[in-house]
């Protein structure tokens, strides 16, 4: 009996890694923590009444953020450890099973459990309080999408001490994503991760699309909207497009592992080449979902603090949605080398050099709206400065890759990784952490340390180019990827060290990150007034943290940047709108399905990985119970009567 | 449950008449955002099947030597089940024109006749399916046959889970009558139901007039 535990167990967990015994340990250290902080403190059933049941958009944001954060340093230490074995690859510091694990689940959690929930959290908190909405369409399907993204990042991300992880590269292409390639357990963490977060996702594109298209406030045209909804807008349409070709691939990919099936296999009349053609189909526009937000992010800022009007708002709107549609006709680009001749790849060519042109005007937009305007140098608008030139240099790039026959070269060496995490870092992480820095104080009711934000911002900076610039100069050189070591005559070494000194450069900025915050949390001061940076936008009409109902009135709109206006009129002596007396407001009611539905997701999909029949088809049928349950149930939502709204006021405005 | 409707009603009772009228609109305002979510999510079940069909395009001719669509396919079932898939199309709809008169009795009567047929057609799908691997033809014998049980099996599942979501409904309609609630659940069931209906003429079209020709 025993021998029997001990053999399951050395096959459940992942055992003969020092690196990988370190972090179970700590990890089942942290969790014996956190339960005896929640039981200590008795916060239980305040972690379950007030977050994991909440149906509320702003706390919802609020976990996506933590989440997503948590993601960002799981991700950036495998980064870290990557760029050591590459520093020093004669100390087989990784062995290359090792390294094929730590750069696959590097670019899956980056891009879909760091960038995605980043910016879902940034399109929670702001969305609804920037069109003057309560809440989004459906905050229940809200809740569910968070949930399912949670339990599918955890599906994924305990595969590295449960099963192993999956090692084929971020996208997985078979047939070395098969059975027959990847026999392990980790390709089907994989599937079943992803897959859980993806139907997430799917849901929380339909829900801001309807969001954002009936829920506006009174008057609030289409061509009124802040430019960072009119970003959401053009992103989530974008995921609906595009997402559902994610959920085949995936099964499909599911089906040929679990049941034998021959989509992608090399037998059988498989065609492995069309898993690479959908995955790309779905990727590429999905690259164009994390950075299309980011780029409404960079226009409310470089407005706010221009203190101008944002330059050419109806061509920003043209560009983002000729963005969004031309994100579909660009996929063959990943792999001009597949051989589809010489008329499919100048389509793809053109068509990729096609989206330089809007990215361009967006561009000439921001330097206008910064022109003649009294420019102030805070942190959000640091980081969309330096957004600016590192994204002009990695769109180049772009275009150089696009270039086919010269794709040739280029493909799969250091300098196409160059190329897109100069895009990915320089502009969607430098678009959210502006967004994180200018909407904190209206999610937390407090501001952030400038002073140590700055520090981050330089050492984030300065290591991103020490560490990208030279591997451009790698990949000419002839470094390819996904080699974790090359030979000392190569001549490579030296540029590898300069660029694996620029990592670490951008994990001490993280550090300074952490402190940052901690030091904000500890020297606490509260927002007095509700218009932190003195705004242009509706959400800053309101007191931070919003109350939970956002606005006690709803607003009259009559122009964009309409609280910028109201400001003028008021300071122009001319009265204020009248005060429509407060109404009961209806809200919907908390509900533990989701966090359950998740779960049995979870449990589903663990089966699933294990081949373990008696846990999936109960996790199914449990998912299948909770849609029922929600079905049943009529008692969904209430109301807040008037008093209680004026007391909620008259406590959050009186402190002004 | 049944003193949960009267809930936002009791809610505000206390706070006057004057703003009775606004909760009514909240209601309506939600009922119809439902619906319009739900056109959103068709959409997407639309790039669901399309991925599906283009793979089953791309993969058509690959029988690796094995047995064919031409050769195992048999057409009068198939023109049997989709003549009863095209009535419960039928059914549904005029389970909706019932609902619209107000007429409860009707409408439960209408929608169960659409699940009895539904079922049937998943009875006949799943007799295709045992048939197929009885004469040699699994998923795993060739990408094609792959591609012909996934396309299809994933229609079958969509129908199957229609059927379940049906039962559900009127279970609630009988206890609950028609309501907007309802009215919005039965008008968006009937909108999958024809949905799916149009996603079977295209598979039969492609899969089978064109597989056996």
């Amino acid at each position: 009996m025993l021998d029997k535990i001990k053999e399951f167990a050395s096959e459940f967990f992942v055992t003969g890694d020092p690196l990988i015994l370190g972090a179970q340990v700590s990890i089942g250290l942290s969790m014996v923590a956190i339960i005896f902080v929640l039981t200590f403190f008795k916060k239980w059933r305040w972690l379950w009444t007030e977050w994991l049941t909440s149906v509320d958009h702003k706390k919802i944001g609020i976990m996506y953020i933590i989440a997503s954060i948590l993601m960002l340093f799981r991700g950036g230490v495998d980064a870290l450890l990557m760029r050591v074995q590459l520093a020093a690859p004669e100390l087989e510091f990784l062995v290359p099973e090792h390294y094929n694990q730590i750069f696959t689940t590097h670019g899956v959690i980056m891009i879909l459990f760091m960038a995605m929930p980043l910016m879902f959290g940034l399109f929670n908190i702001v969305v609804p309080l920037q069109i003057g909405a309560r809440d989004v369409a459906f905050p229940f399907l809200n809740s569910l999408s968070f949930w399912m993204f949670f339990f599918g990042a955890m599906l994924f991300n305990v595969s590295f001490i449960i099963g192993g992880s999956p090692d084929a590269g971020w996208l997985a292409y078979p047939p070395l994503s098969e059975l027959s390639g990847s026999p392990g357990l980790g390709q089907d963490f994989y599937i079943w991760g992803i897959q859980i977060s993806g139907i997430g996702s799917l849901a929380t594109g339909i829900n801001f699309v309807v969001t954002i298209l009936k829920m506006r406030a009174p008057g609030m045209k289409l061509m009124q909207m802040p430019m960072f909804v009119w970003s959401v807008l053009s992103s989530c349409i974008t995921i609906m497009f595009a997402f559902p070709i994610l959920t085949v691939t995936l099964f499909l990919l599911f089906i040929d592992r679990y049941l034998g099936a021959h989509f992608f296999t090399l037998d059988g009349g498989g065609n492995p080449m069309m898993y690479i053609n959908l995955i790309w189909m779905w990727g590429h526009p999905e690259v164009y979902i994390v950075i299309l937000p980011a780029f409404g992010i960079f226009s409310e800022v470089v407005s706010a603090f221009s203190k101008k009007k944002l330059f050419g708002y109806k061509s920003m709107v043209f560009a983002l949605m000729s963005i969004s549609f031309f994100s579909f006709f660009t996929w063959a680009h990943h792999f001009f080398t597949m051989g589809s001749g010489a008329n499919v790849n100048a389509f793809f060519a053109l068509t990729t050099m096609l989206i330089a042109i809007p990215t361009g005007v967006k561009v000439f937009n921001w330097l206008f709206t910064m022109y003649r305007g009294r420019i102030k140098f805070t942190t959000p608008m640091m980081w969309t400065i330096a957004f600016i030139p590192c994204f002009v240099v990695g769109g180049m790039t772009g275009v150089l890759l696009s270039v086919a026959p010269a794709d040739f070269q280029f493909h799969n060496s250091y300098f196409l990784i160059a190329h897109f995490h100069q895009v990915l870092i320089g502009g969607v992480v430098f678009g959210y952490f502006a967004g994180l820095y200018y909407w904190w104080p209206k999610m937390f009711g407090f501001r952030l340390h400038e002073g140590l934000g700055k520090w981050a911002f330089w050492f984030w900076n300065i290591g991103f180019y020490v560490c990208f610039m030279p591997q451009y100069a790698l990949g000419l050189m002839g470094m390819t990827r996904r080699f974790n070591a090359y030979d000392f005559d190569m001549g490579w070494q030296p540029l590898n060290v300069v660029s694996t000194v620029g990592a670490f450069l951008m994990g001490i900025a993280f550090i300074f990150q952490v402190w940052q915050i901690a030091h904000s949390i500890k020297f606490y001061k509260k927002e007095k007034d509700g218009d932190a940076w003195d705004g242009r936008t509706l959400e800053w009409s309101i007191p931070s943290p919003a109350p939970l109902y956002n606005f006690a009135r709803l607003p009259q709109v009559t122009s964009q940047d309409e609280w910028w206006e109201e400001k003028q009129r008021i300071a122009n002596g001319q009265p204020a709108k009248p005060l429509v007396p407060l109404e009961p407001i209806h809200m919907p009611k908390n509900s533990g399905i989701p966090f359950i539905m998740s779960l049995c997701w979870f449990t589903a999909g663990f089966g699933f990985v294990w081949d373990w029949l008696w846990m999936a088809i109960p996790g199914l049928i449990g998912v299948a119970i909770c849609m029922l349950v929600r079905s049943f149930s009529y008692d969904t939502d209430y109301y807040i009567p008037v008093d209680e709204i004026e007391r909620t006021e008259a406590a959050l405005r009186g402190t002004k | 449950m049944a003193h949960a409707v009267s809930t936002p009603a009791g809610a505000h009772g206390g706070h006057g008449a004057g703003h009775g009228g606004g909760h009514h609109d909240d209601h309506h305002d939600q009922e119809s955002l439902k619906t319009f979510g739900f056109w959103l999510f068709l959409i997407t079940d639309v790039i669901l099947f399309g991925t599906l069909f283009a793979t089953y395009v791309v993969l058509r001719l690959n029988t690796d030597g094995g047995p064919t669509g031409a050769e195992l396919l048999e057409m009068n079932g198939i023109i049997i089940s989709t003549f009863i898939l095209l009535t419960s199309s039928f059914t549904s709809g005029i389970a909706v024109l019932e609902m619209n008169k107000g007429n409860k009795r009707g409408l439960i009567l209408w929608l169960a006749i659409t699940a009895v047929l539904g079922a049937s057609f998943v009875f006949l799908e799943v007799n295709e399916f045992m048939h197929l691997v009885h004469e040699g033809a699994n998923i795993g014998t060739s990408a094609y046959w792959s591609a012909f049980f996934v396309l299809v099996g994933t229609h079958g599942l969509h129908v199957s889970v229609g059927l379940v979501w049906m039962v559900a409904l009127i279970l609630q309609l009988s206890r609950r009558g028609i309501t907007p609630v309802t009215k919005r659940k039965v008008s968006i069931i009937s909108l999958y139901w024809h949905f799916l209906d149009v996603v079977w003429i295209f598979v039969f079209s492609i899969v089978y007039l064109m597989g056996v020709m």
